[in-house]
Order: structure tokens, then C-alpha cells, then sequence
């Protein structure tokens, strides 16, 4: 089996606090550009990845983190798609904790996934779908664990170090989910005003979450609405501005995933990138990264590769659907 | 009429769930098997999704490939967080977990991460857990929908992802898991249960025309019979159409 990969400063909830009270919790602007924003991750850090799988994916954060060419870093999200798969061929993560990691079902399993970590390259620290999102609302809440009744009996327990717990009212052992309290949280929202005030449509998935645990707060939102819109609705608002660091304007930041209600995951995309995976193994992502992620000097130019017919279709296609 | 194995999965997984019940659904032959179930027999079957939905209408052509994409949220009735959709089933709300299986063993325990016996250099590395584990621990009741295959159907698999009855008899409830377990493993080849003292798997329907000999050969344990073994009725034109009707283009069916 090997060493479980749990190491504490993971769930430190008094460190983690402390860094949360040093910090400047400011109602100021926080709008700045994608470069500047991501520019306050450092080789090495823990990121918390917004969305789950092909949806609200942070992609215009995490392309950024790609071409400022950090190092060393670990992914933690939920269910990891291909984004993950950029981040081991690009030598950017060396660990990827999740509780599943593959493009979707019609594509089966990521030979990319295989090959990096088959070989040790990368390593896949995997939780269930339910730890995963426990160890993130421990950390939103600011305790060292929670307990919980899943992931007993499993082998998935010795992977991640999960530890158990006596109730001490009944007796009954649990399991005992340690927090994760990450360096910095990458976010995908509908709308935010300048402030860093977000809203979301359609799925929360575990952003809200993870915006709580994480040391600091990068958003990208698909539109900046005035002050005023979110003050109408603010039982809409899951992200106050205070937890948010920086805040960037990209629509079809997500893209080609798909992003509820505005555009539709490109499945047609996939197919073009896993049938290149398929021919060419990993070659095809390295060229991936060099056409989609290095080349396009901003994320404009990036979108210009897909062409606007493509972005109305999958608009369209998304519409029919809410 | 005839009938792929992907029908019969989902017929004979439909037939499982009654009604006034929750389902806890896998996207793919599960979900078809619900939604199918609620259109026939199960009226007042609420289907809960993974990646955070509760009572979706599936679109039929428009499918969902993934647990959280706006297909499968499709008319819902409630979006709710992941972390909260799982804590519905923690909490005793899902009656059945319906999910597919990679690699299973005689205690139902199910394998969907790693081929080999270091998980950190595996031999094959596999997607993963998903919320499998989760529905393994937390539902009422799980069924395990998977093609009969003797690679599939190992004495003990590599690797638990999600427990079944752990090594039999009391085991599982030792681990803490003190809710729940596998009740129906549904096959290309016949209806499958747990023997209720040592939980081992036990043959406990015959599809139409399936001998013993046919499920022996293509399991990779000893299987116990129940008694009488019985025999399921082949899915009917109803059901088929019924089914074939939700996935016009055979995304799951073919």
C-alpha cells in the first residue's frame, strides 16, 4: 500500500486561523487583471479547484497558472477532468488529490491519468467524493475534522491517512475527515460586483466551501454586475467580497466546459482532444498546451481558437437545457 | 424481441426499485434503469443525483454523460450543494444506491481505482471512487448493476473502493459502517444476493435461458445457490420501448 499521504499542515485549523485573522479583509475593489490575480500563487502551493469536472472549471485561472509556469503544486478537486491532465503533462502538479480523475464515461479511462501516474510521476491522493467535500467544509468551518459515516472499511483509508473517532456520547466509531485548508482557492462565478461579491446559477457544487478553507480567494466571473444588482438579491450571493483577493472579468472563462445555464461543455472538443491523445499518447497534450494554453497571448485569442459560431452553438445548446 | 445486454441490465435493474422510494443513481445504464422504473411501475420514485440534484427529468436524447452537467439537472427540483447531496444519504434519506461495478468480489465489495497491489505504482490506474464509496457506505440499500465477466467477478478484488460486506459476516459493521449494504448484484447473467450469515454471493435468479453452468464459468468464486434458484421473466415490448425511448441514439443502450 505505501505511507498514507496525509500530512498534517493539511488540517492545522490554528495555523490556518491565524493566517485568516493576519490578513486584510477589505470591502475595497478587488477587479484586477487574470495575469495580475494569479499572480499570488506560489510554486508549491495547495489549490482548491472550483466546479466539478466539466462544469464551472476555473479554466481561465488555472490556463494563467499554467503560463506563469508554477511548479510543485498540488490540485485538490472533487472530480478532476481534463484540466488535471494539463497540470501533470505540463509538469505543473506533482500531486493530485481527488476522488475521480477521467474526462467523462463516452471517453473512458485518461491515459494521461494512467501514464503519469502509473509511472510515480504524479501522485493521485484519492478520497471519496463526500471526504473530499467534508475535508473542505471542515476547513470552511475552522475545525480539525468532521465526523462522518462513509469511507469505513475501504482500502481508501489507508491512501489518505483517514484516522477514526469514539463518539463520545455513543460510543460508536467514525470516521474522523480531516480539514483541508488550501493555499489558495481558483473560482468560476456567473456575476460579482467589483467588490468580490459572487453569485452563482444553477449547480454551488463545493465553491463556497472552498472559498472559506482556502488562504486566498482568485475569482474569474462571467459577467461584473453593478453594486446595486447584487444588493437586490443578496440571499443570491455565496462569496462575500471580504474572502476575495482578486477578481477577474472573463466571460466563457470555463470554456469548453460549460458553465450552467450560459454555455454547454464542448463535447465535440473532447472528442478531438482524447482522439489526439489516442494516436499520439502524451505528445498530443504537450502540443495541446503549446496551441491552447502558451501560444494565445490572452484568454480572447484563446477563445478566437473555438471561433464565435462555436460559442453561440454551445450558448444555444445551453438555453434549450434551463 | 430481442435485446442488447445494456437493456437487459437496465430492465431487470428497474424491476428492483419500488415505488414511494429514493434512488441514489450512477449516470448511464443506472440512471435509465431509474428513469425507466419511474415511468413504469415506480410513479413516486425520486431519482438523487451525485453531483448535487434532486429530481431531475431526463431529456430523452440529451442524456448525461457525468453526474453534474445541465443535462443531468434537466428540470430538477432542488440543485443542492455535492457535499449536502451526499449528506441526504448519511442522514438515512436514499433508500437504494444503483451504481456500476469495474471489479467485484464474492463480499460485493467493488474496485474502481487500481489493477495491482501498490496503490502508488499500480498496474492499471483506474478513474476512481467518484461518490461510489459514499453510496456504498451511506444508502439504505445498495445494487450493483455490472456485465457478468469472469476478469470482473474476482474472489477479492485488488483494491476496495467501496465496501461491500468487507470480508463477510460481521465485518462491515465493524469497520463502523453500521447502515446499509449490498442487497442485488443485477448481471448480463441473472439476480444475485448475499448469503445473510457469511455474505458471501449467492445466485438467486436465472435471466431466461441462462444455465448455472453459464454463471460458474463465468465467475471467478465459488457462488452459493438460494432455494429455490429462480428464474426473471425477459424484459417485455413495454419495458423495451419504454427504455429505448430515453436513449433514442443507444448512448448507453448499444
Amino acid at each position: 500500500m505505501g505511507d498514507p499521504h496525509l500530512n498534517p499542515a493539511e488540517y492545522d485549523f490554528i495555523a490556518a486561523r491565524r493566517r485568516t485573522e493576519a490578513k486584510a479583509k477589505s470591502a475595497a475593489e478587488k477587479l484586477t487583471s487574470l495575469e495580475d490575480a494569479v499572480g499570488r500563487v506560489k510554486d508549491g502551493d495547495q489549490i482548491g479547484v472550483g466546479g466539478c469536472l466539466f462544469s464551472r472549471t476555473p479554466l481561465a485561472l488555472m490556463r494563467e497558472i499554467l503560463r506563469q509556469r508554477r511548479r510543485g503544486l498540488t490540485l485538490a478537486r472533487n472530480l478532476t477532468c481534463n484540466e488535471g491532465e494539463l497540470f501533470m503533462a505540463a509538469g505543473a502538479a506533482s500531486r493530485v488529490m481527488t476522488a475521480w480523475m477521467s474526462i467523462g464515461l463516452p471517453w473512458g479511462v485518461s491515459k494521461i491519468l494512467r501514464h503519469y501516474v502509473e509511472t510515480g510521476a504524479v501522485a493521485l491522493e484519492e478520497w471519496s467524493h463526500l471526504a473530499l467535500g467534508l475535508r473542505f467544509r471542515a476547513g470552511a468551518m475552522g475545525v480539525p475534522f468532521l465526523p462522518a459515516l462513509t469511507m469505513l472499511g475501504s482500502d481508501l483509508v489507508g491512501v489518505g491517512g483517514l484516522k477514526t473517532v469514539q463518539d463520545p456520547y455513543t460510543g460508536e466509531t467514525l470516521a474522523a475527515v480531516p480539514a483541508l485548508f488550501p493555499d489558495v482557492a481558483v473560482l468560476h462565478v456567473h456575476r460579482a460586483d467589483r467588490f468580490g461579491n459572487c453569485q452563482i446559477d444553477g449547480y454551488p457544487h463545493m465553491d463556497a466551501d472552498i472559498a472559506r478553507a482556502a488562504t486566498t480567494v482568485l475569482v474569474t466571473a462571467e459577467e461584473i454586475v453593478p453594486e446595486e444588482e447584487i444588493r437586490r438579491h443578496p440571499d443570491r450571493t455565496i462569496i462575500p467580497g471580504f474572502l476575495v483577493d482578486a477578481l477577474a472579468l472573463v466571460p466563457f472563462g470555463s470554456f469548453p466546459h460549460e458553465c450552467y445555464g450560459l454555455y454547454e461543455a464542448d463535447y465535440d472538443h473532447f472528442e478531438g482532444y482524447t482522439a489526439a491523445i489516442n494516436a499520439q499518447g502524451s505528445r498530443a497534450v504537450t502540443d495541446y498546451l503549446d496551441r491552447y494554453v502558451y501560444a494565445p497571448a490572452n484568454f480572447v485569442d484563446y477563445l478566437d481558437l473555438f471561433g464565435p459560431d462555436r460559442l453561440r452553438r454551445q450558448h444555444a445548446l445551453a438555453r434549450e437545457l434551463t | 424481441m430481442t435485446f442488447t445486454p445494456s437493456e437487459l441490465l437496465a430492465v431487470m435493474g428497474s424491476r428492483q426499485l419500488k415505488n414511494d422510494t429514493t434512488v441514489f443513481a450512477g449516470v448511464g445504464v443506472p440512471l435509465l434503469a431509474a428513469a425507466l422504473a419511474q415511468q413504469r411501475h415506480a410513479p413516486q420514485l425520486t431519482m438523487v443525483i451525485e453531483g448535487g440534484i434532486i429530481g431531475p427529468r431526463i431529456k430523452p436524447g440529451r442524456l448525461p454523460i457525468s453526474t453534474n452537467e445541465m443535462r443531468a439537472a434537466h428540470q430538477a427540483q432542488m440543485l443542492p450543494a455535492i457535499t449536502d447531496t451526499f449528506l441526504f444519504a448519511q442522514r438515512g434519506f436514499l433508500d437504494y444506491g444503483f451504481m456500476g461495478g469495474a471489479q467485484i468480489d464474492q463480499y460485493g465489495n467493488i474496485n474502481t481505482s487500481v489493477l495491482g497491489t501498490d496503490y502508488w505504482h499500480p498496474k492499471v490506474r483506474l478513474p476512481g471512487s467518484g461518490g461510489a464509496n459514499d453510496i456504498a457506505s451511506l444508502c439504505k440499500e445498495v445494487i450493483i448493476l455490472t456485465a457478468h465477466e469472469k476478469r470482473r467477478f474476482v474472489p477479492r478484488v485488488d483494491f476496495v473502493t467501496s465496501p461491500g460486506w468487507v470480508d463477510g459476516n460481521g465485518s462491515r459493521a465493524k469497520a463502523g459502517l453500521i447502515f446499509g449494504g449490498v442487497s442485488r448484484v443485477v448481471t448480463t447473467l441473472g439476480v444475485f444476493g448475499f448469503d445473510p450469515e457469511t455474505r458471501r454471493m449467492r445466485v438467486e435468479a436465472l435471466h431466461h435461458e441462462v444455465t448455472l453452468e453459464t454463471v460458474r464459468a463465468n465467475t471467478g468464486f465459488e457462488l452459493l445457490t438460494a432455494d429455490p434458484v429462480g428464474i426473471t421473466a425477459p424484459p417485455t415490448p413495454d419495458e423495451l420501448q419504454m427504455l429505448r425511448a430515453l436513449d433514442p441514439d443507444r448512448r448507453f443502450l448499444s
